[in-house]
Parts: structure tokens; C-alpha cells; sequence
């Protein structure tokens, strides 16, 4: 009885020191913003962490964009409603999938690369030395990742919603029959820009802030072996994950008004 | 890679971020689609608007003229207060032209039909329609289908 108390109190204190630290990481690096000279840092890390995700972004984007049309076709053809497809698959789209997908693919793709980066960093005791020469890393290393992460998620959900969106034409314009007018007019009289574009690039901003940050700050504080680099792996990828699910539901609690 | 090369392909991942905001602000959302256009508004008051909503299309003969501006509840006469924004361009409708508020096909969302009246006035800003036909609300025609049976 005792010692399951103590393993509790242990673990909440275990969990909050982890918040503590990972909080405090994250908020000296960010206002150590990238300045001038260092921006090519940040244009590496766009680039590792945005660019190279552009066609797994794409693809899954695309196949996602054409299942959606194949079943809500499916579905609405029961009720003569097929036209009403284009605004199913694009509200869907913008505000849930893209923004989540994204950020599960982005945890996966990129954020497994920077724990995995800073670990074995960490344990190669570069992040050390760097200390030692009078070069911060945390400025260096975990800046410009977390404003790259911050820039390219917004950027990559946006892609997925579009491609997303091309797929689903595709599927049911071009194959199934849709009527293309009905396609884009029901699409362009439901879609709102403020009320369901904007509202799912905010999600898109937030999930790339928290994903990066998971990611930055397991590698940052992996233990400094092998199997640590390993486990803080595994770590980033599914507590971004979980992170990016539940932050799904309570920013769309907040944001569309229930 | 070279410093350049990434800077350029950087850029080009920044553009395609910029180019996939205008398309679904543009080509999805329809937003800004026509910003110069101008239109005149009319408003027309119903006993039932159903499922009308704002953003609800406008048709004259199965043709968009404009959208639903705004609904509200008259308070003096408990009627819905509809105010439908026309296009500038439709500027030739009668004014004892009669508003219905239709549904497009069966399962599709309210918009309201415009038939054209036969006067040579024609509506200005801010004009009322006073001739005007509530939504069909099913459980009514059920209602009096079932005491028409009895």
C-alpha cells in the first residue's frame, strides 16, 4: 500500500520534473530566436525538417484525399446527394484530417530524426563541447528546430488539404461522375475561410510546436547510450502522437464552439 | 548540399505554402472570389425560414443571383427578417416579385427562388419583398395530410 503511494508520488513527481525541464528548454530557446547570421541554420532545418517531408505529405494527402471521395460517394449516392461531396471531403479535410494526419506523419518523419539528431549528439558529448567553446546549443541546435517545425507544419497541412482535395476531384469528378460544377459550388458555398481554413492552420501551428518541442527536448534529455537514443526515439514519436490526438479534440472543443 | 541549391528549394517550399493558402482561400473556400462586386440588398420577411441560413444562395430561375445576407427575428410581428444580397448587375426585378424559400433537391440545403412579378418598378436598395412563401416544413404536410385522411 505504502509502496504503490510511493511509486505514484514517485511517477507525478517524475512527470512533472520532465514538464518542468522540457518547459524550461523550450522557452529559453525560443526567445533566443534565430538572428541574421543565423539563419542558415533555420534554411537547414526547414529544409530537413519541411522539405523532406513535402512528398510523404503529398502522398499520403493524395490517397487519403481519393478514400474520402470513394466512401462519401458511396454513402451519399444512397440519397441522391453525390453533389454534396465536394463540400464533405474539403470541410473533413481542412479542419480535422489534414491538420492530424500531417502531425502524425510529421511526429513520425521528422520528429523521430531530431531526437534521434540531438541524442546522438548528446551522447557523442558534441552539445558539451559546444558548451565548452562558448557556443550555446541551445541557440545553435534547438532554435532554429523549433522554428523550423513551427514554420513547415503549417505549410505541410496546407499541401496535404490541397492535394487531399485534387485526389478527391479526381476520384469523383473524373471516375465516379460527380458533376464538376456541383463538386466546387457546394465546396465554395460551405467552406468558409475564417471559420474552417484559418481555424485548421491554428491547429497545424500548434501541432508543429508541440510535436518539435517532444521531439527537441527527448533528445535533449536522452540518456546519453544507445539504448537511451533508442528509447527517447520511440518516446517522441508516440507522445507526439497522443499529444497531437488530444490536443485535436480539445482545440476543436475550443474552436468551433461546442 | 550547397548552401544556394537548399536556399532555393527553401524558398520553394515556402511559395508552395503560399500558393496552397491562396488555392484553398480561393478555389475551395471561395473567398474573395469576386471582392469588387457590387450588390444591392432587399429584404423580404417570412413566416418560416426552415433550414434557411446565411450564405444560403439566391436563384432566379435556377440561376445564382446572390446570397442570404443575414436572418433575424422581426420582433414586432414575429416573422423572420431576411436581407438577400443581389448582384449589382441583376438590377431589372419587378417589384411584386414573389420570394419562396426552396430546397435543392431532397436532401440539399434551403436557398430562395425568386419568381419574377410582372410590375415595371423595379427593386432598389434596400426595397422589401412583400410577396413572400415560407419554407415547407414536412411535419405541417404530415399534419394536415393525416387530418385531411381522418
Amino acid at each position: 500500500m505504502i509502496s504503490t503511494l510511493r511509486n505514484i508520488g514517485q511517477f507525478v513527481l517524475g512527470m512533472l520534473s520532465v514538464l518542468g525541464r522540457s518547459g524550461e528548454i523550450w522557452w529559453r530557446a525560443i526567445w533566443r530566436r534565430p538572428r541574421l547570421a543565423n539563419a542558415p541554420l533555420l534554411f537547414r532545418q526547414i529544409y530537413q525538417l519541411g522539405v523532406l517531408s513535402v512528398v510523404i505529405i503529398v502522398l499520403s494527402g493524395f490517397s487519403i484525399g481519393a478514400v474520402l471521395a470513394l466512401q462519401g460517394y458511396n454513402q451519399l449516392v444512397q440519397y441522391g446527394s453525390e453533389s454534396a461531396l465536394g463540400l464533405g471531403v474539403a470541410l473533413v479535410l481542412v479542419m480535422e484530417i489534414g491538420p492530424v494526419v500531417t502531425g502524425l506523419l510529421f511526429a513520425g518523419r521528422a520528429g523521430s530524426a531530431v531526437t534521434a539528431e540531438i541524442g546522438l549528439m548528446k551522447a557523442t558529448e558534441q552539445l558539451s563541447s559546444m558548451e565548452m567553446i562558448g557556443v550555446d546549443p541551445l541557440q545553435r541546435i534547438v532554435a532554429p528546430r523549433l522554428w523550423a517545425g513551427f514554420i513547415s507544419m503549417p505549410i505541410l497541412s496546407l499541401m496535404f488539404c490541397v492535394v487531399g482535395i485534387w485526389g478527391a476531384s479526381l476520384v469523383g469528378v473524373d471516375w465516379l461522375g460527380v458533376y464538376e460544377g456541383a463538386f466546387w459550388s457546394s465546396m465554395q458555398q460551405g467552406v468558409d475561410f475564417v471559420s474552417h481554413v484559418l481555424k485548421g492552420i491554428v491547429k497545424s501551428v500548434v501541432f508543429g510546436l508541440i510535436v518539435t518541442w517532444i521531439a527537441v527536448f527527448q533528445g535533449y534529455d536522452a540518456e546519453p547510450t544507445s539504448e537511451g537514443i533508442a528509447a527517447a526515439t520511440t518516446r517522441t514519436v508516440v507522445f507526439s502522437s497522443v499529444a497531437v490526438l488530444i490536443l485535436d479534440f480539445f482545440l476543436t472543443l475550443v474552436m468551433f464552439n461546442f | 548540399m550547397q548552401m544556394r541549391t537548399m536556399e532555393i528549394v527553401v524558398g520553394t517550399f515556402l511559395l508552395a505554402g503560399l500558393i496552397s493558402l491562396s488555392i484553398l482561400a480561393i478555389r475551395v473556400s471561395g473567398f474573395a472570389a469576386n471582392p469588387d462586386q457590387q450588390t444591392y440588398t432587399v429584404v423580404a420577411k417570412f413566416d418560416n425560414v426552415g433550414g434557411l441560413v446565411v450564405r444560403s444562395k439566391v436563384s432566379v430561375a435556377g440561376v445564382v443571383v446572390g446570397k442570404v445576407r443575414q436572418i433575424e427575428l422581426d420582433q414586432e410581428t414575429f416573422m423572420a427578417r431576411v436581407e438577400l444580397e443581389l448582384d449589382a448587375e441583376v438590377n431589372q426585378i419587378p417589384v411584386d416579385t414573389t420570394a419562396a424559400i426552396l430546397t435543392d433537391g431532397l436532401l440539399g440545403g434551403k436557398f430562395i427562388g425568386l419568381s419574377i412579378g410582372a410590375e415595371e418598378d423595379f427593386l432598389q436598395d434596400g426595397d422589401e419583398i412583400y410577396d413572400t412563401q415560407s419554407a415547407i416544413i414536412l411535419e405541417e404536410l404530415i399534419g394536415k395530410f393525416l387530418l385531411n385522411a381522418a
